[in-house]
Order: structure tokens, then sequence, then C-alpha cells
């Protein structure tokens, strides 16, 4: 296989693995989040107020990590600067 | 596939040119500001008010009271900032669902640009409430080893707030056009409408980690000259 369709296979494949491995971890911690913010406000409901927003900024924080992995992808599939090498090697 | 506002040049000349990002920017400011103008040109301070006035109280009084809550502290020195970050960010990201308007927002250019504006608005706010020396302090605590971590935590919450905002707003956009390829009937407005509500949630979560950010930066003095009781959540635990 030549380097255009090595690059642009390897850059398929690690797209994928990095949106796909990148979001369970943030899932998971997500998901206890909200689980344990639901249960202080059934037991506090009086806190609901500053429970809610302790927990909407600590998901966006959690959530960010889920959100480098994609923009990581979106440059790997269209912004892909080896892909932008070997092309321009291969036009001259 | 263009992912980026930057990309789209709407007008040229010689060197100079005009992207979406910049124009958008500049329809959303004269938005805030002409609206701003228009209802605050005559206020009134009897019970009879006009209903843009009565908007605009509830925004600011609720962004103060949120700032007392974050910060701790009184919120006047921090409205205009950490407010004008909120109000920008929401409306550009409220827009979307005009149709031919792209947001700004989710383009890296105008994030970085914000977030550099966190970078640089935390140490004057630091300095100002503590003196220089005070807010250096800041740094070597809780010993000189944390140092380098301090330093690379304040770069790394730089570039995690560009990053955060630009990619929900920009994942926004890819995805409905993705789904505009592949179903274009109904899907694209569910997805438009959870990106509305992600856009504000992206807001308030901007301006309250500005405001964490800047609080951290000012409280040990706050903490120092006043003698506070001990706080709601010590005593709760009950």
């Amino acid at each position: 296989m030549d380097n255009v369709g090595l690059i642009g296979m390897a850059s398929v494949v690690s797209a994928g693995l990095t949106i796909a491995i990148g979001s369970i971890g943030p899932a998971l911690g997500e998901g206890r989040a909200v689980a344990q913010a639901l249960s202080s406000i059934a037991q506090q409901p009086d806190e609901t107020n500053t429970i809610t927003r302790t927990l909407f900024v600590g998901l966006a924080m959690v959530e960010s990590t889920a959100i480098y992995c994609f923009v990581v992808t979106m440059i790997l599939i269209f912004a892909n600067p080896f892909w932008r090498y070997v092309v321009a090697k291969a036009g001259e | 596939m263009t992912t980026s506002p930057d990309h789209i040049v709407i007008w040229q000349w010689g060197a100079a040119s005009l992207n979406a990002t910049i124009v958008w920017t500049w329809v959303v400011m004269a938005l805030l500001v002409i609206g701003s103008w228009l209802v605050t040109r005559n206020l009134s301070t009897t019970t009879r008010l006009s209903r843009w006035q009565n908007l605009l109280e509830v925004v600011v009084s609720a962004m103060r009271k949120q700032i007392r809550e974050v910060g701790q502290q009184e919120p006047a020195p921090y409205l205009a900032f950490v407010g004008t970050l909120f109000i920008f960010i929401a409306i550009s990201n409220l827009l979307a669902i005009v149709p031919g308007y792209l947001p700004p927002t989710g383009s890296l250019s105008t994030t970085a640009a914000l977030a550099l504006c966190v970078f640089v608005a935390v140490p004057l706010y630091g300095i100002t409430r503590q003196g220089l020396l005070g807010y250096l302090k800041n740094y070597i605590q809780p010993s000189v080893f944390m140092l380098p971590f301090n330093i690379v935590g304040e770069l790394s919450r730089t570039l995690a707030l560009a990053v955060r905002l630009y990619g929900n707003i920009m994942s926004g956009m890819v995805i409905g056009a993705i789904l505009l390829s592949i179903v274009p009937l109904f899907f694209p407005i569910l997805m438009q409408a959870l990106g509305l509500l992600t856009g504000m949630i992206q807001a308030y979560i901007f301006a309250v980690l500005a405001m964490v950010y800047i609080a951290s930066a000012t409280r040990a003095h706050a903490e120092r000259t006043e003698v506070n009781p001990p706080g709601k959540g010590d005593v709760s635990n009950g």
C-alpha cells in the first residue's frame, strides 16, 4: 500500500478509536456525578440550587476531556497535517 | 467541508479581508450595544416600567446573584467583565436559530480571545485586591515546589476554556451538517434545539469558571480581612 492509503487508513482508524475510547471515561464519570447529585438533592432539597450549579460546572469540566477527544478526531478527519503533506508531495 | 467560519471570506480588499467570524461578532456586538442603549435611554424608577427594562433588570440582578454566590464577594467590580462575557456568548450561541447565521463562538480564534481576556483579567483583579506581592505569593502556595504546577495549571485552564466552548459549538454545527445529509427531515431540528440548550449552558459555564478563577485569585485577601462565621456547608452536615 502506498503512503496516501496508509495515512488515510491510519487517520480514519485512529479517529474512530479516539472518540470511542475517549468517551468511555467521561460518560462513566458524568453518570456517577449525576447519580450522586440526584441522591444529594433527594436528601437535602433546600440545597438544590447550589448542588445544581456545582453539578453543571463539574459536568462541564468532566465533559471537556471528551470534547478534547472530539476536537482531535475532527482534526484527524478534516484538517490532518500529514494527509495534507502527503497530498502536497504527490502533487509535485 | 469547512468547519470554521474563519474560512468564509465575505469581503476582501488587498491584504485586508473580512471573514464571517468578524462580521458576525460585529453584528452581535452592535445588537447588544444598540439594544442596551435603546432600553436604558429612558429608565423609570416607578412601578410602571417598560417590558424591556424589566427584562434587563431580571438579567442583571440574576447575574449579580450568581456572582455573589459563586465568588462569595460583592459582585460590583466583577459584574462588568463576567456579565459581558456571559451575555456575549449567550447571544452569539442563541442567534444560531437565525438562518444564515454562523456563531462566532464556533471559531477557535474567538474563544481563544475570550479565554485570553480571562487569563489577563485574573492577575489584574488579584493584584488590585491583594497587591503585587500578595498576588504572586499565591503561586508558591502551599509550598515553593508547587510553583511549576501552578503556572502550568494557569496555562492549561486557559486552553481548556477556549477549547471547551469551541468544541461544544463546533460539534453542534458539524452534527447538524452531518444529520442534514443523512436524515434531512426531522432530526436536525431536534439537534438544533439541543444546541440551543448546550449554547446557553456553555455561556453560563464560561462565566462561572471565569468568576471562579477570579475569586480564587482574590479570595485569600477577603478571608484574611473579614472574620467570617463558618459557612453554611459546615453546619448542615446533620
